[in-house]
This record gives structure tokens, C-alpha cells and sequence, in this order.
């Protein structure tokens, strides 16, 4: 059938089996929200307050439900709005298609209004991006978008759409969705020496991050580590595969690590790292990371091989089928030898103490993990409460814990809890935030108050920006330059303004209230909880040190 | 990381012939960190895929990355690292240098030994053109060194191995939009 291409982009959508996307209408986009329009039947559009939220929400989206997330814009500002949550998804690798409108072909270059070159903005942030220049290109065009962001290491793709393009007319023939490409076998060969080393290891570590939720192969590496004796630990994108308390979980790994984890890092023979890439937040000291350990790498990107870290093997591949080959290869093992020396320093771990009558982070934490229960998503915005949701949070799902790992995203959490209640709408969905990352996009309050969506938002308020503040503290002998804000948001005022519920969690009792009253409500809700500004976290091996300088004993406990 | 390690290195690709691609490969190397020391385009037999070479330095490790960095640009079809001390190297040069009568003479015999041609005379310049390995280029430059060189342009590296091996590509559908 003969359709513009304002309709073909809205039916190839459809015919990619997307229901729902994130965005935000504009002159040169509006042909295409004519075409949404008319097929408003098929796919749900949802009005984000900002095209950032658009781009988060999308991103919250494809983690939540593993799916492609899909946003959209006009030209120029509405197009470089996006460019933080495409950077956001890249980081984490996270499947996105961005769809921008751009003025018409003869005005692009000539610096028109609203115009501006997003294919090159984005080429650093993308997997890869179109400019569409051929309407009879344009059907194919989305859908390898779609092929592309979600093959391999997953990623965003940006589409750029001039508007003359939207209105041209083209043949168009529906066709099935797209399939991931298929990813290169894991060589047996390879796999066969790595059981050799986990059968001759006496101390391994297996070390995973975001690649195991993203290939969703939680379960085989669960079995693989419990069959053969292997402790775990992960970094926070891992966060949410293993439970919390197993005797194989070690906890997280890395700067805000657990000690017993960062020193069974230090002490193994054999490292086995599964889908992570050794940031700078994880192996901090890369020419000293796992010094004594042969380092096994698993990932589906072949560029991650020696990329940061040396190793001395890398096997390329899908993880679930490299967890899944390698499972009856693997020795059932005990290790007994090992478990009890880690059960040594487990002794010797940081916990934070319990203060009666003051309700410290981890306490928020404990309480919402109480009140929610085991089937809550829990998105986090960045910064301390991001890393304290990682450490004390007791959901224990994979894409259970959404959280921006890579960029470190400011700003996340309020448009990736929205989406992610969009995508799972019976899951509890639980935002996790600072008052600083708060005040950067809680504008969004109102697109969860418009789509009814209960969004619950539990604000750790120490009135300062404390992640950054902290360093300050530790390392520029406190002079808190710009992260003492003296801001006097209302924040249950602000709630209400925007028509969401606003609480106060001042005492343990008031926020168990908070969060039952907040779990009965239509519509999003606000609970804050002031807590003390010293607060740090801990413990903490600062930027490119080792395990030998982590920070374990706070003032305030001493 | 020891100066013996230290590499450099010419990278045949061969890319979609698509509006943008050089700059996402240039655009790459400019974010890693990798230097670009030289960069040559042009379209091939297939009129949908252009070559680049670009020479570059580092160590194997670096140099492996840039590899498998470069294999991941969605239109990039093959790349390899080019062997330089068996494949096709050449250059273009093209020299202009400001002459008085008594030095035309010795520029146009040192000229001669290198086999470069004078493709310009004038009473005060003469312009050379010369095609080669680098490293007779870099020699030809040296002995011309004495003499008043006022502007220099060369191409750039461009290579091709020798016998019937060739640079195989994937010819999947293009990604032009």
C-alpha cells in the first residue's frame, strides 16, 4: 500500500511489536504525531515534560522488560535533548531506537530554525545513527535500527527524519520483527581450558556486571557458581542477579565494593569475569587489579578484549550460551578451604550501625525492601543514595535494579521509573533518589500524574549534593564548594503542586506508613527522608587506589 | 610500556561508500585517543565501498584496539593491518622549493638519483612530484633539507598487499539512508 512516510514510520513501529513510546511533539515532527494519531489504537504515545525524560523513560523501559525502548523528538532542541539518555543507554548498552524529525532536506545545512546536524551529535553516543535522505529507504532504515540495537551488545540507534521525508509517498508491505543477529559461537576449545582452570583454581572469583541481565542468563551463572564452588561479586549493572545474603554473594565490587569482595578480588588465582568491562569504578588500579589472578573474560563484545584490563583469556559469545556450554564442563567443587577464609573477612566487614531513633540510609533501605517485598523494581537516580540502594537494597530480581552505571546520569531515575512502570505496569515501582539528582528532572512528576502511574519516589534528603560533597570531605579538606545549596524545596508542597501525594519519612513509623498509604495511591507519590548530611559512603577505595586503601570507619561511628 | 613496543602502523579498511563515514572513523579515533598520522580515501572497483588507509602508532595492545574498535563501526565491512615490510607502500609528494640559478642545478641532479619529476620551473622555483615508499620520501626531504622548501603537500600512505590475496569484505546490503 501507498503510505507517507509519516505513516510508515508509525507502521513499521507497530509491526516491530512496539506498544508503547516516550516523546515530545514539535513543528517538524508533526506529521509524525498525525500518523500516531490515527493508529492511536496500536501504540501508545506518552508526553514526557522534557525530552530528556522521553529518552530515560525509554531507556527504564528496555530494562525493565529487556525490549527495544523507543523515543522520539522534533528537530534541534527537541533532538539534543535526547543526547544525555542516548548517552545513558550507550553506556549501559542498553537497546534503543530514537527516532528525531529534522527540517526539510533543502533547509538542512543552511543553519534553519530548530535545525541541527543530530547524526553528528549523536555518532560518539549511537551504535550506530541514519539521516534518512530516501523515503524509499526509510522502512528498511528503522527496521535494521531496530535489528541493530538490539544485536550484540545492545545499544541506541538514532533515525533522523527530515520533514519532506514524512510527507513523500512509498510502497509500503508490513514485514515480522526483526531478529538479533546471531551471535558468534563461543570456541569449545576455549571453554574447555577455562573449566580447566576452574577445576585447578584453589581460589576463583566470579565477577559479573549488566551483560548477565542483558543476555538474560542470570540463572546459568547462578548454577554455574553453585556447582562449581565459585564466590561471586558484581558490580552495581549486576546488581539483582544473586541474592542477597547467598553464600556465594560477596556483594558488590569496586570503589564503593565490599571489602570481602575487593580482597577475594586481590587474592584469587583465577578471575572469571562475565559481562563487564573493568571500568574505572571497578578496577580502579588497572596494572594492579586481581594481581595474583588469571583473568578469564567473557563477553559478547570482541573489542572488550584487553581493552582495560589484561587477561588471559577472552572468550567471544553469547553469555547464556557461554554459561550454558561450560556448566557440564564444570567440576562439582566445594572449596571449603576457600568459603572459609572468606567467611574470615566477611567477619571484618563494614556495616553501617544502627543509631535508635535515627533513620540512616540503610535503614531507608531496609525498610523499603520491608514494605515493597520481593517482586519491587527499584530505579535509582546517581549519586550516594544510588550507591546505598546497590548495597542495602534487598530486591533480588534481575532487572530488579535499574540504575544508570556508566554515564552516571544525574537526572535518570524519575523518567526510568516511568518508564519502567509503563513496562511492567504490575510490578511496584520504587524511585530511589537524592534531593540533588531530584531537583534535576522532577518536572516529570507530571507525566506520571497525567498517565496515573504509581511511581514512588522515596527523596533522601541531606540537603546537599552529598556524593560530591563527600569527596570534598575526604579529599579537598572539606571546603564545600558548590554543594551546599541552601535550597528550601517543599518537597510534600511540590508533590501536591504537581497533583502527585506528598509524605514525610522522618521516623521509621512515618515511612512505613508513607509506603503503605503510597502503594494504595493512583498516581505518583513523594516520600521524603531527611537524613544527616555526614552521612557517607562506605566504605571506599578512593579513584585509582587498591583494596590496601579502602576507607572502612566513618566520625560519626567513632 | 617500552619504546620497542612502540609500533607504527598503516590499517587498510574498507567502508560503505555512505555520506558521513569517514568522519565516524575519524570521529573515533579522535575520542579514543588514537593518533591519525596520516589518512587516505578513495572509491574502489566496488562502487559502494571506498579504501582508507591510516597510519597510526602505538603498542600491539593499543594497535589490536583500534582494530577491533574500528570493526565495530557499522560500516566498516574489513580491516587489517597492512604488513609493511612486504606489502605496496607508496606516497605522493609534491615539493616546491624557491631556487636561486646556482642551486637549480644541485636540486635537479639530487632530483634526478631519486627519480622524481620536475613538474613546475620557474626562474626562482621549481615544483618536484614524487611517488614512494615513505622512507624514500623522508630520505629525498632530508638531502633536500639545505635548500628553501616553501610549502610541501603529501598525500598520505596508501597500500596494497602483494600477490593474489586480497582484502576481503562482507557484501551485505549497504546502510546508505
Amino acid at each position: 500500500m501507498l503510505l507517507t512516510g509519516a505513516e510508515i514510520i508509525v507502521e513499521v513501529l507497530i509491526e516491530q511489536g512496539v506498544t508503547d513510546l516516550f516523546g515530545y511533539p514539535g513543528g517538524a515532527a508533526l506529521n509524525i504525531y498525525e500518523a500516531l494519531y490515527t493508529r492511536r489504537d496500536r501504540i501508545h504515545h506518552y508526553l514526557t515534560a522534557h525530552e530528556q525524560g522521553a529518552s530515560h523513560a525509554a531507556d527504564g523501559y528496555a530494562r525493565a522488560t529487556g525490549k527495544t525502548g523507543v523515543c522520539m523528538a522534533t528537530s534541534g532542541p527537541g533532538a539534543t535533548n535526547l543526547v544525555t539518555g542516548i548517552a545513558t543507554a550507550y553506556l549501559d548498552s542498553v537497546p534503543m531506537v530514537a527516532i528525531t524529525a529534522n527540517v526539510g532536506t533543502k533547509l538542512i545545512g543552511k543553519d534553519s530554525f530548530q535545525e541541527v546536524f543530530i547524526t553528528g551529535i549523536t555518532s560518539p553516543i549511537t551504535k550506530h545513527n541514519y539521516a534518512v535522505r530516501d523515503i524509499d529507504r526509510l522502512a528498511h532504515t528503522l527496521r535494521t535500527a531496530f535489528r541493530i540495537a538490539s544485536s550484540g551488545r545492545k545499544g541506541p540507534v538514532l533515525v533522523d527524519i527530515p520533514k519532506d521525508i514524512t510527507t513523500a509517498v512509498c510502497e509500503y508491505t508490513p514485514e515480522a520483527p526483526v531478529e538479533a543477529a546471531e551471535p558468534k559461537k563461543p570456541d569449545p576449545e576455549l571453554l574447555r581450558q577455562a573449566a580447566e582452570l576452574l577445576r585447578t583454581s584453589r581460589r576463583p572469583v566470579l565477577c559479573f556486571g549488566g551483560g548477565v541481565i542483558s543476555s538474560e542468563s542470570s540463572h546459568e551463572l547462578v548454577a554455574l557458581a553453585r556447582k562449581a564452588g565459585i564466590p561471586t561479586c558484581h558490580t552495581i549493572m549486576g546488581t539483582g542477579v544473586i541474592g542477597f545474603g547467598d553464600e556465594l554473594d560477596l556483594g558488590l565490587i569496586g570503589m564503593h565494593g565490599s571489602a570481602v569482595a575487593n580482597t577475594a578480588i586481590s587474592e584469587a588465582d583465577l578471575l572469571i569475569a562475565a559481562g563487564t568491562r573493568f571500568s574505572d569504578r571497578v578496577a580502579l588500579k588497572t596494572d594492579n587489579f586481581a594481581p595474583q589472578a588469571k583473568i578469564l573474560q567473557f563477553d559478547i563484545d570482541p573489542s572488550e578484549n584487553g581493552k582495560n584490563v589484561e587477561v588471559q583469556s577472552f572468550v567471544i559469545g553469547d553469555l547464556k550460551e557461554i554459561l550454558t556450554s561450560l556448566l557440564p564442563l564444570a567440576e562439582g567443587q566445594e572449596r571449603k578451604e576457600w568459603f572459609g577464609q572468606l567467611e574470615e573477612w566477611r567477619e571484618r566487614e563494614y556495616y553501617p550501625k544502627d543509631i535508635p531513633g535515627v533513620l540512616r540510609p540503610h535503614d531507608i533501605m531496609r525498610i523499603i525492601g520491608e514494605e515493597t517485598g520481593d517482586d519491587a523494581i527499584v530505579v535509582t537516580d546517581v549519586g550516594q543514595h544510588q550507591i546505598w540502594a546497590a548495597q542495602y537494597c534487598k530486591q533480588t530480581r534481575p532487572r530488579g535494579f535499574i540504575t544508570s552505571g556508566g554515564l552516571g546520569t544525574m537526572g535518570f531515575g524519575y523518567g526510568a521509573a516511568i518508564g519502567t512502570k509503563i513496562g511492567v505496569p504490575t510490578a511496584k515501582v520504587i524511585h530511589i533518589t537524592g534531593d540533588g539528582s531530584f531537583h534535576m528532572n522532577m518536572n516529570e512528576a507530571c507525566t506520571a500524574v497525567s498517565n496515573h502511574l504509581q511511581v514512588i519516589t522515596v527523596i533522601m534528603d541531606n540537603r546537599v549534593l552529598g556524593m560530591v560533597r563527600q569527596w570534598q570531605s575526604l579529599f579537598y579538606d572539606s571546603h564545600y564548594m558548590s554543594t551546599e545549596p541552601e535550597r528550601k524545596s517543599d518537597y510534600v508542597k511540590l508533590a501536591e503542586g504537581f497533583g502527585a501525594h506528598g509524605f514525610r519519612g522522618t521516623t521509621e513509623e512515618e515511612l512505613r506508613s508513607a509506603l503503605q498509604q503510597a502503594l494504595t495511591m493512583d498516581g505518583p507519590s513523594w516520600i521524603v527522608c531527611p537524613i544527616d548530611r555526614e552521612e557517607m559512603v562506605l566504605p571506599m577505595i578512593p579513584s585509582g587506589m587498591t583494596v590496601q586503601d579502602m576507607i572502612l570507619s566513618e566520625e560519626m561511628d567513632s | 610500556m617500552t619504546e620497542s613496543q612502540h609500533e607504527k602502523v598503516a590499517l587498510a579498511m574498507l567502508v560503505e561508500n555512505n555520506a558521513g563515514v569517514l568522519a565516524r572513523i575519524t570521529l573515533l579515533f579522535g575520542r579514543r585517543g588514537y593518533n591519525i598520522d596520516s589518512l587516505t580515501v578513495s572509491e574502489t572497483n566496488d562502487p559502494g565501498i571506498s579504501r582508507i588507509t591510516v597510519t597510526t602508532q602505538g603498542d600491539q595492545k593499543i594497535i589490536e584496539q583500534i582494530v577491533l574498535q574500528t570493526q565495530k563501526l557499522i560500516e566498516v565491512r574489513a580491516v587489517r593491518v597492512e604488513n609493511v615490510s612486504n606489502d605496496i607502500l607508496r606516497e605522493l609528494l609534491l615539493v616546491k622549493i624557491a631556487t636561486t640559478d646556482e642551486q637549480r642545478s644541485q636540486i635537479l641532479e639530487i632530483c634526478r638519483v631519486y627519480k622524481g619529476d620536475v613538474v613546475d620551473l620557474t626562474k626562482s622555483s621549481l615544483i618536484i612530484e614524487m611517488t614512494g615508499k615513505p622512507s624514500k620520501i623522508d630520505g629525498f626531504l632530508d638531502v633536500l633539507s639545505p635548500y628553501d622548501i616553501i610549502e610541501l603537500c603529501r598525500t598520505g600512505l596508501t597500500a596494497i598487499s602483494r600477490g593474489p590475496d586480497v582484502l576481503k569484505y562482507d557484501r551485505r546490503e549497504s546502510h546508505r539512508a
